[in-house]
C-alpha cells in the first residue's frame, strides 16, 4: 500500500527535476487552490454553526430524514450534485430564470464562486453533521444547569455552547479545508481558465493537453507538499467520523424558547434543507426527462463502473482490515497517519506517477481501470480506517483475554471474534467506499480512452458535448448506482446483526 | 500439581511473590485487600501476566512461558466471558473446539454440558437474551466441556445476588469434584470460603501466601489476616 503510494511519489520526484520551475499560470493555481479552500472552509462552517445548533435544539417531523440528507453529499458523486447546481444556478438555470423575469442581470456560476459554492454545498453538511455531534457531546446537566440558573440565551451560548464550539470548529475547518485542496471534478466543471485552475486540474490540464510530464509531475510534488503539510496540521485536529448513529437525539432545553428563536431556527433549518433538496431534486426531474435520450455507451460505462466500485470494495477490505488489526493492537493511534497519507496523496498525482512508471514498459492506458481501483480504495481508506479501528479496539480489549483463554488466533480469531463484531462497521465502509468509487473522477480522466470509460467521465464527455439531457439522465443512474451500492452494503452489515 | 517456584510477578512498582504448589481436586479460596494482586496472580497463572522471576511446573513440565490456550487451566472473568454475537451453543462448543466446528458426536457433548447446567432449551438463544444467572450457567458450560485439569475464577459471579452466587458456587465446586479438577477462586466473602474453600491463599503485602487449611485458618486467623476480615 505504502510502496503504491512511495513508487508513484518516487516517479513524480524524478521527472519533476527535469522541469523548468514553476511558471506564472501554476503560481496561480496555487492561489486559487488555497483561496478557494479557505474560503469554501470557513463560509461551510460559518453555515453549519446555526444549522447545528437549530437541530440540536428543535424537535420537529422529518428532523431524523433531515440528519440522514445531511449524510448524503458524502457518498454523492460530485459530478452529479455539480449538475444539479448547473441546473438550479447555472446560465439557463432556475434561479437566473427567476432573475429574468424579475428584471435582474443574471449570475454565472463558472469561477470562483461557482467552485466555492460546489464546494459549500457538499462540506457544509459534513460541517453540520460533526458540530451537532459537538453539540450532542454536551452534558444534559450544563443545560440544565444553566436553566436553573436562568441565563440569558447570549450568556447561556457564552458558558456552554461557546467552548465546545471552539473545541470543535478548528477540526471541521482542517477537514474542509484539507478536502478541498484535492478538489478536481468540481474545478474540471465549474472552473478552468488561468483564474479558476485548482492545481489538480493543471496536473490533469499539463498532462491531457499539453502532454507535458514534467510539468505535471513537478505540479504533482507541489500538490504532495501542500496538502500532506496541511493533512499533517490537519490530523491533530480531525474529529472522529461517526456512523451514522445517535444524532437522532435531542436535548431537552429550557432555554430559547422565544418566538424569534424558533423563527430563526425554522428558517435555518428551511434554508438547510432547501440548498441540499432543490439541486438534488433538479437531478432527479432532469434526469427523469433524460433517460430516454442516454446512449447505450451509457449503459456500457455503468457496467464498467459496477465492476471498479466492487474492485475497489474487495481492495479496500483486504487493506483496510489488516491494517485496522495491526493498528487496534497498539495503544497509540498515531498509526493511523499512514491512512491519511491517502487523503494528502492526491488521485492524480498517484496516476501522474504511476503512468511514467508503467510509460517505458507497456501502454499505461490498459492499466487504466486497475489504477482507478487501487487509487479509489486508497482514498477510502483513511476513512475506513477510522470507522473500523474503535470498534476493533472495542472488540480486542472486550475480548482479547477470552480469545487467547481458548486458543483462538490468526484467521479463527477473525472469523469468530472480529467479522461478527465489526460486521456493521465493515458494512458501513464498504459502502462509503462503493459509493466513492462509483462517482468517482479523478485518475480515470487522465487515463481514459473511448473504450474505458467511467460512468461519471462519460457523464461529462455528454456535458462537454452539450448533450444536457442525456448526461441528466446518467446522473440519475449514476445517483441510483451510488446510493444503491451504499444501501446494499450498509444494510448487508446490519441485517439480522445483534448486540 | 501446579507448582510455583520462587516465582515474582513485576507491574511496574508492584510486585507480587509466590512459592507454592496447588494439588488437583482441591478447592482454593483466594482473598486479601484490594489491590493486594488477588487478580493479577490469576492473570500469572494463566499466562496473561509474565513472570518477572522464577518458574511454573504443572506436572513437572516447565509452562513459565507457555501461551494461556496451551496451559492446563482455564478462567472465568469478571464479565465479558461470553460472546454476545455467537448463540448459546456456539458458544460452549468454542471450548472444545477453537475453531467453533464442532462434529456431531461433539455437538452430544456440548448439549449434555447445557443440561447439565439447566440451560437444555437455550442452545440457540444468544447471550443477551439470557439472565446474568443463565449467562454465568453457559460459561460453566464451557468449562465443564474444556475439562481442564485447574479451574480459575475471578469473581465471575460478583454481579450476581447472594442466593444466586451461592447456587453458582454449588454447582461450580459439584463440577470440580466430579470432574476432580482443582478449583481456585478470588473471592471477597468470608462466607464463601466457608461455603466451599478446602485452603485458603491469602495475598497480602506482596506475596501470595502458601494455602493453609481454610477452617482453621477462618477459626483463628493470623493479625494480618484479623486486620483484614475486620
Amino acid at each position: 500500500m505504502l510502496a503504491l503510494i512511495l513508487l508513484a511519489l518516487g516517479a513524480v520526484l524524478s521527472r519533476a527535476e527535469a522541469g523548468a520551475g514553476l511558471g506564472a499560470g501554476d503560481w496561480a493555481a496555487i492561489r486559487f487552490t488555497v483561496a478557494q479552500a479557505l474560503w469554501s472552509s470557513v463560509l461551510s462552517v460559518l453555515l453549519a454553526v446555526p444549522v447545528a445548533r437549530a437541530l440540536a435544539r428543535r424537535r420537529f417531523a422529518g428532523r431524523a430524514a433531515l440528519v440522514t440528507l445531511l449524510g448524503a453529499p458524502f457518498i454523492l458523486p460530485v459530478i452529479v450534485a455539480v449538475l444539479g447546481l448547473l441546473t438550479v444556478f447555472g446560465r439557463n438555470g432556475w434561479l437566473n430564470a427567476g432573475l429574468e423575469a424579475l428584471g435582474l442581470p443574471a449570475v454565472s456560476i463558472y469561477g470562483f464562486h461557482g467552485v466555492v459554492l460546489a464546494h459549500v454545498f457538499f462540506n457544509m453538511p459534513l460541517a453540520t453533521r460533526l458540530l451537532l455531534q459537538g453539540w450532542q457531546a454536551i452534558p444534559a446537566e450544563r443545560f440544565r444547569l444553566a436553566a436553573q440558573l436562568r441565563l440569558t440565551p447570549f450568556a447561556m451560548f457564552r458558558a456552554v455552547e461557546w467552548p465546545m464550539l471552539l473545541q470543535v470548529v478548528p477540526g471541521a475547518l482542517a477537514l474542509v479545508f484539507v478536502i478541498c485542496l484535492t478538489s478536481f471534478a468540481v474545478a474540471l466543471t465549474l472552473g478552468g481558465g488561468p483564474r479558476a485552475t485548482t492545481i489538480e486540474l493543471a496536473i490533469y490540464q499539463a498532462f491531457r493537453f499539453d502532454f507535458d510530464l514534467g510539468r505535471a509531475a513537478l505540479l504533482s510534488v507541489v500538490q504532495l507538499v501542500l496538502a500532506g503539510g496541511m493533512a499533517l496540521v490537519a490530523l491533530r485536529f480531525v474529529p472522529t467520523i461517526s456512523i451514522g448513529g445517535g444524532l437522532d437525539r435531542v436535548m431537552p432545553r429550557w432555554d430559547a424558547w422565544g418566538g424569534m428563536q424558533r423563527l430563526g431556527d425554522g428558517v435555518v433549518i428551511a434554508f438547510a434543507a432547501l440548498f441540499l433538496l432543490v439541486p438534488l431534486t433538479a437531478v432527479i426531474l432532469r434526469g427523469l426527462a433524460g433517460l430516454p435520450s442516454m446512449p447505450t455507451s451509457v449503459y456500457h460505462a455503468a457496467g464498467v463502473s459496477i465492476s471498479v466500485a466492487i474492485a475497489s470494495i474487495i481492495v479496500l477490505l483486504l487493506l483496510a482490515l489488516p491494517m485496522a488489526g495491526w493498528i487496534a493492537g497498539r495503544k497509540a493511534g498515531g498509526v493511523e497517519a499512514v491512512g491519511l497519507l491517502g487523503l494528502s496523496a492526491s488521485p492524480l498525482m498517484i496516476g501522474t506517477g504511476w503512468f511514467i512508471v508503467i510509460n517505458p514498459y507497456a501502454d499505461p492506458f490498459d492499466f487504466a481501470l486497475l489504477v482507478t481501483v487501487l487509487v479509489n480504495a486508497m482514498m477510502a481508506l483513511p476513512f475506513a480506517l477510522r470507522i473500523l479501528v474503535p470498534p476493533m479496539r472495542e472488540a480486542v480489549q472486550r475480548y482479547g483475554r477470552l480469545s487467547t483463554m481458548l486458543g483462538l488466533r490468526g484467521w479463527v480469531l477473525w472469523r469468530v471474534l472480529l467479522l461478527p463484531r465489526l460486521r456493521a462497521q465493515i458494512g458501513f465502509a464498504a459502502g462509503l467506499t462503493g459509493a466513492l468509487s462509483m462517482g468517482d473522477l479523478g485518475v480515470i480522466a487522465l487515463f481514459a480512452d473511448p473504450d474505458r470509460v467511467t460512468l461519471p467521465l462519460q457523464m461529462v464527455r455528454l456535458m462537454g458535448a452539450y448533450r444536457m439531457d442525456a448526461a441528466a439522465g446518467a446522473a440519475l443512474l449514476l445517483l441510483g448506482l451510488s446510493l444503491g451500492i451504499f444501501w446494499i452494503c450498509d444494510k448487508g452489515g446490519r441485517w439480522r446483526a445483534e448486540a | 500439581m501446579l507448582k510455583l517456584e520462587n516465582a515474582q510477578i513485576a507491574q511496574g512498582d508492584f510486585r507480587l511473590r509466590a512459592d507454592f504448589t496447588l494439588e488437583p481436586d482441591r478447592k482454593y479460596a483466594v482473598i486479601g485487600p484490594s489491590g493486594a494482586g488477588k487478580s493479577t496472580l490469576l492473570s500469572a497463572l494463566c499466562g496473561f501476566v509474565p513472570l518477572s522471576e522464577g518458574r511454573m511446573l504443572w506436572k513437572g513440565e516447565d509452562i513459565t512461558s507457555a501461551v494461556p490456550g496451551a496451559r492446563p487451566m482455564t478462567m472465568l472473568f469478571q464479565d465479558n466471558n461470553l460472546f454476545p454475537h455467537l448463540s448459546v451453543l456456539q458458544n460452549v462448543a468454542l471450548g472444545l473446539r477453537p475453531d467453533g466446528q464442532i462434529k456431531q458426536g461433539e455437538k452430544d457433548v456440548v448439549l449434555d454440558a447445557l443440561a447439565r447446567v439447566d440451560l437444555a432449551g437455550y442452545a440457540q438463544a444468544k447471550p443477551g437474551a439470557l439472565s446474568g444467572g443463565q449467562q454465568s450457567r453457559v460459561a460453566l458450560a464451557r468449562v465443564l466441556v474444556q475439562a481442564r485439569p485447574l479451574v480459575l475464577l475471578d469473581e465471575p459471579f460478583a454481579a450476581l445476588g447472594p442466593a444466586l452466587r451461592n447456587e453458582m458456587l454449588d454447582l461450580v465446586s459439584g463440577m470440580a469434584a466430579q470432574t476432580g479438577a482443582a478449583l481456585v477462586m478470588v473471592t471477597h466473602a468470608p462466607e464463601d470460603v466457608r461455603r466451599i474453600a478446602d485452603e485458603v491463599i491469602f495475598v497480602e503485602g506482596g506475596r501470595a501466601h502458601a494455602p493453609r487449611p481454610a477452617a482453621a485458618l477462618m477459626d483463628n486467623p493470623p493479625p494480618e489476616l484479623r486486620a483484614y476480615l475486620g
